[in-house]
């Protein structure tokens, strides 16, 4: 996921992508001196387990996502995906098109972020039908 | 806002936790009350109830979960359309099925059901701080007003002795009376020539 999101540089998409902290920062709530810290990939895992679940419903996905935004990070492109199809499986197309809004909004500063993350997105997008902000033109108030 | 008991209601909480020697002492006060809080209302109807039955918006029923727009919540609790018109509910149907059959007016009339603002619409400001700082220089400058006022028509005249000569003879006096003559005052005359250094 996108930690350390201070220490993106500008040089291009290549140091997008999972640019190492130097230490492996835990999930954002807790900081441990000691026991084991769970990596990146294990909390994209986690995450994309929770929202692959087939029968998850309506209150765990706005539970599931409304936590994730509160973590000091943008979710990874994959666990979008995944919350995006467990919107579909709940028939809420509203949800989707706000997910993909909180992580432009999630971004901040980094405005190199959510194009990225559209450009992984694309092929779901399409796949499911759903609009981006921009297409629907939410983006400008 | 939460959901207040009025009128009949009130009573009625006061009775179950007070016990009914207590209504009596209290049924005029509430009485008061309810007359002066339910000015144009019942008095007998909990205002809850008669804000229902003249859809009164205002009041919310804090105890069930509401709707808000809030940033760090995308997702809010219920959405913001709960009654839906017989098109909205076709809609909604139509949300089960695939969504690339859905005009682009059907999605963003679906994101809407669901949210009253955009993160855009949240974000975006207003000029209210313009019309802040305007009230403000604009009742500063009423309060100039009243000032200047109050010096020219209410204040008497300064004492005499802020006038010219008595002030020429008060410096006089502190020279001759040698003030701070190592650093200050008398030190920055000249007593040989009696002129200021």
């Amino acid at each position: 996921m996108f930690r350390a999101a201070l220490r993106l540089s500008v040089s291009g998409a290549r140091s997008l992508t999972r640019s190492r902290p130097q230490y492996t920062a835990s999930v954002a709530a807790r900081s441990y001196s000691h026991g084991k810290q769970e990596t990146d990939e294990e909390f994209d895992a986690r995450w994309v387990t929770y929202f692959n679940k087939p029968d998850i419903d309506a209150w765990e996905l706005r539970k599931g996502m409304n936590t994730l935004i509160g973590y000091d990070l943008v979710p990874e492109p994959k666990i979008l995906e995944a919350a995006l199809r467990a919107c579909r499986r709940l028939n809420d197309l509203a949800s989707a098109i706000r997910i993909l809004e909180a992580v432009k909004d999630k971004s901040g500063p980094h405005k190199e972020i959510y194009p990225y993350v559209l450009q992984e997105l694309q092929p779901t997008l399409n796949e499911l039908g759903i609009p981006t902000p921009e297409e629907l033109g939410i983006d400008e108030a | 806002m939460c959901h207040i008991p009025r009128g009949r209601a009130r009573r009625q909480l006061l009775v179950d936790k007070l016990g009914p020697s207590y209504l009596k002492m209290l049924a005029s006060r509430a009485l008061v009350q309810g007359l002066q809080t339910g000015f144009w209302r019942r008095v007998s109807t909990s205002s809850a109830a008669w804000a229902a039955h003249t859809h009164d918006i205002d009041v919310v029923d804090c105890s069930v979960p509401q709707y808000n727009n809030r940033l760090d919540t995308p997702l809010p609790d219920v959405p913001f359309v709960r009654n839906l018109s017989a098109e909205q509910k076709k809609l909604k149907e139509k949300e089960k099925g695939s969504w690339t059959q859905l005009t682009k007016e059907e999605k963003l009339a679906l994101y809407r059901l669901t949210h009253e603002l955009s993160f855009a619409e949240m974000r975006q400001g207003s000029k209210e701080w313009m019309t802040v700082l305007g009230g403000i220089f604009f009742f500063l400058g009423f309060t100039g007003l009243l000032v200047w006022w109050q010096r020219v028509y209410v204040y008497g005249d300064v004492p005499p002795t802020l006038s010219e000569e008595s002030i020429a003879q008060q410096t006089q006096r502190m020279i001759d009376m040698r003030v701070n003559p190592v650093h200050g005052f008398s030190h920055k005359w000249d007593y040989e020539k009696k002129q200021w250094k």
